[in-house]
């Protein structure tokens, strides 16, 4: 965080260009370095399953060639002066993120707005590229945390639904891509329209605002198609669990859980803290005091929210001896139950609002945490104000909330659970 | 930024103060110089083992208690056990340091290391280690140590051996504790909004009167040098194949290690000091093995120790390519490495690179805390200073000169990851 305060109306500038990409930048003349980060509306979500994997494969093609630069240029240019570009896709965006030196921001906007709007996804380098993929997928595939993750959400997600699916694609799917759908992807679905960007650095914000016109405000693509509606999430009335054996493997994982708020629900933020409680605060929460610090089951047990664009997964995750799988499955299933019968103590709520609040320090300490802060205020329409507000927000919540959230999302008897070990 | 100053309380506790204004933050870490090095066979995990039951509480400051309060106060604490040090760190609040300062100077005399908790924690570091086997890499990282260092303590992982793990006593923990941890055995740094001579008043009233312990005997057995090429190969069910080759390196304070940064540099693509590196696309090996396309991937890792250690470079053998095939690729990078033709541009390509590194890594107060502390183990904290300066200084004969000095066959250990077959996964609902 910079020496005037936490990020606010008057220290953000945001600007949005007539093409529809909306600019956030803060000053931050603490470090030497910046950093770019955002996204844009291309994901998984506008591929079909026979071409799971498109949208992350197009992703980490732009960067093998463009009409300006071929791929050692490319590289050259950002490596010569020690500075990165990383583009990838999740399920309903595609992100990029850069850094440099301040003083090398000019070219770090050239080089991304390049891959961005101009990539050619020249054949050599796309097969060389798919191979990469290839190799990591079956790497993968033998790796039981991703597999037990990747069975939990296949069963908790229907066929129909784009959550059921991994954005990386899998071993069938991504043969199948032809360069031709990439090009397709990247005409139909890149461009300016809702795209985000922010700049967080040792930089002025007029003239950054400069450059990122200079580079991008001539984009247009009318195009883009609106995001698809996400079909419903059947209710699960009874607990399912798929198993994946690999053969070798010393240690189980376990990932179960059920659809959780997304960012936009009114209660997500009541969310968050009833799943701090519940495995994240102190060592991790709840389910660490019970899986690990009680029973000595597992060096790790704690619980997530997703909290995206839509209803992604509130999951609890393990990694256990295999003879103990069930024992940790019904703790946390103990923990569950507790989560959602009672409320949580005074204690409890007082300790947890006090970390959300006093955690915001650290979060915001370097260019890169305040850059994905302002992202996430621009994508969810948290409002520039976020960060001042946030304190009263918090404090706001009471043991009710926490109650009620736990309850709508969490159901101890009707859970979807997915492990994978020997 | 301002200067670090450097401290020694009359107990022998090294004190580094740095302070920076920037963000309403303090790091606090203790360093102490034992790490998995100074453990004999028996013991081998003892470090590591000891550092978790430094989270279980004190009679102060109980069990439970502390995870808790951390957390309230808006910080982040944790601790990490490596080859040469065991060190354990909070960054909070700059008004909520004091906590920290208590905590550490508590926890340095008086663990309990109650025998429940030992036996309790026995299982959860033996699920840490099965978790660790789940990964090909980490069968081959074991192996690979233990053949690189037949005397050295370098020679097991910093977990331990299983057999350890299950064998190892109460008494055997506590003894490392006693031994090792004490203010004379200790580094502690802080950096970030504070006023150095107010902090340094505070860090005197809580560690001064920590008796200082007789010197630890550590346990310290130098590695003879090496003779010849030594290869291990490890089989186990996979779908990837891997190969890494180690070359014994220089300790740290040896200039040499920077001519060995720059040559990594070079081949691999630059490293920072933990601040998360940058694309290797443009390096050596990437464009002789990953666009050739027989690797997926490649990485070099050059760790500052203070004992010779390794240079690893680290392949991910692609599908439909042969570990051997990679070797011999890698091999001729080597020698047209060690025939001397790297050059200016390169070298000069390397430093701009370094600066870039060195100022992303040290954004955070908790990573400059961490490098002053850990530089001051190895060598001094200057190291950590004059870090993007010792490397400017570096001549295009030392690079040459310490590639015909490193990069030799004869002291390298080569290994290859072999997956079996017959690792398809089953499904099945219920």
């Amino acid at each position: 965080m910079a020496a005037n305060g936490l990020p606010s109306p008057d220290t953000i500038t945001r600007v949005v260009l007539d093409n529809g990409i909306t600019a956030l930048v803060y000053e931050n003349f603490a470090a030497q370095s910046v950093v770019i980060s955002g996204s844009l509306r291309a994901g998984s979500l506008y591929e079909t399953p026979e071409r799971n994997g498109l949208a992350a494969l197009t992703a980490s093609a732009l960067m093998r060639g463009t009409e300006n630069r071929d791929f050692n240029a490319i590289h050259a240019e950002l490596e010569d002066i020690g500075a990165d570009i990383g583009v990838s896709s999740n399920i309903h965006r595609t992100g990029f993120f850069g850094k440099a030196l301040a003083e090398d921001l000019p070219t770090l906007v050239d080089v991304l707005a390049d891959v961005l709007r101009r990539p050619t996804f020249p054949t050599a380098h796309i097969e060389r590229l798919r191979g990469e993929v290839l190799t990591g997928l079956q790497y993968r595939s033998q790796d039981t945390r991703y597999r037990a993750n990747r069975a939990f959400r296949a069963a908790l997600y229907p066929d129909n639904h784009p959550y059921h699916y991994g954005t990386s694609g899998t071993v069938e799917t991504v043969p199948q891509i032809a360069v031709s759908d990439m090009i397709a992807f990247h005409q139909q679905h890149y461009g300016p329209q809702d795209m985000i960007i922010v700049v967080v650095g040792a930089v002025k914000a007029a003239a950054v605002i400069d450059t990122l016109k200079q580079y991008l405000a001539d984009w247009q693509n009318p195009s883009q198609p609106q995001p698809p509606a996400l079909p419903e999430v059947p209710r699960v009335t009874e607990s399912r669990r798929a198993k994946v054996a690999l053969p070798g493997k010393t240690q189980s994982d376990i990932v179960l859980g059920l659809p959780g708020p997304s960012r936009f629900s009114e209660d997500y933020q009541a969310a968050v803290l009833a799943n701090s409680v519940l495995g994240q605060f102190g060592m991790m929460g709840r389910i660490g005091a019970s899986v690990r610090e009680e029973l000595g089951l597992a060096y790790y047990a704690y619980s997530q929210i997703d909290g995206g664009m839509g209803p992604g997964p509130w999951s609890v995750v393990a990694g256990v001896n295999p003879a103990n799988v069930d024992l940790a499955i019904e703790r946390i299933g103990d923990e569950l139950r507790r989560l959602t019968n009672e409320p949580v103590s005074d204690q409890d709520l007082a300790d947890n609002q006090a970390y959300y609040v006093g955690n915001l320090p650290l979060q915001l300490e370097s260019n890169e945490g305040i850059a994905s802060t302002l992202t996430s205020i621009e994508l969810y329409n948290l409002g520039l104000d976020y960060l001042v507000t946030y304190r009263d927000r918090i404090y706001r919540l009471t043991k009710d909330d926490l109650q009620r959230a736990a309850r709508r999302y969490l159901n101890p008897d009707a859970l979807v659970i997915g492990t994978a070990g020997p | 930024m301002s200067k670090v100053t450097r401290h020694v309380l009359d107990n022998g506790l090294v004190v580094l103060l740095k302070e920076v204004h920037n963000a309403p933050l303090i790091s606090w870490w203790v360093l102490y110089r034992v790490g998995s090095r100074n453990e004999h066979t028996g013991i081998t995990g003892v470090s590591h083992w000891v550092e978790h039951m430094l989270f279980k509480g004190t009679e102060q400051f109980p069990a439970g208690y502390l995870d808790k309060a951390i957390d309230r106060e808006g910080g982040a604490w944790n601790a990490q056990t490596f080859i040469d040090y065991t060190a354990y760190y909070e960054t909070l609040p700059a008004d909520r340091i004091d906590l920290a300062l208590r905590l550490e100077a508590d926890r340095m005399m008086n663990a309990q290391f109650d025998i429940e908790e030992v036996e309790s924690e026995r299982t959860v570091i033996i699920s840490e280690r099965q978790g660790a086997e789940n990964s090909p890499l980490f069968w081959l990282g074991e192996e690979m140590q233990a053949a690189a260092f037949r005397v050295h303590g370098y020679h097991h992982e910093i977990i331990g051996d299983m057999v350890d793990l299950h064998t190892m006593t109460r008494d055997d923990l506590y003894n490392h504790y006693r031994a090792h941890y004490a203010p004379n055995n200790a580094i502690a740094v802080a950096v970030g909004d504070f006023n150095s001579d107010e902090m340094l008043a505070r860090i005197t009233e809580l560690y001064g009167a920590i008796p200082a312990a007789p010197p630890p005997k550590l346990f310290v057995r130098p590695e003879p040098g090496q003779i010849g090429e030594r290869r291990v190969r490890v089989e186990r069910p996979g779908k990837t194949a891997f190969l890494d080759v180690s070359y014994k390196a220089p300790a740290a304070s040896d200039p040499d290690w920077f001519s060995l940064a720059i040559i990594n540099s070079i081949l691999c693509g630059p490293s920072g000091l933990g601040g998360g590196g940058i694309d290797n696309k443009t390096s050596r090996l990437y464009k002789a093995l990953v666009e050739t396309e027989l690797a997926a991937s490649v990485d070099g890792s050059l760790t500052p120790t203070i004992d010779p250690y390794l240079y690893a470079i680290s392949v991910t053998v692609r599908d439909g390519h042969t570990t051997e095939e990679v070797e011999a690729a890698l091999d001729e990078q080597i020698d047209r490495l060690v025939a001397g033709d790297i050059t200016e541009q390169e070298l000069n390509r390397a430093k701009k690179q370094a600066r870039a590194l060195f100022a992303y890594s040290t954004e955070r107060v908790t990573m400059q805390a961490f490098w002053l502390a850990f530089a001051e183990s190895f060598d001094s904290y200057n190291w950590f200073e004059n870090y993007v300066a010792s490397l400017e200084a570096v001549t295009l004969e030392d690079v040459r000169a310490a590639a015909a000095k490193y990069l030799r066959r004869q002291t390298r250990t080569v290994g290859y990851f072999v997956p079996l077959d017959g690792a398809d996964a089953e499904e099945d609902e219920e």
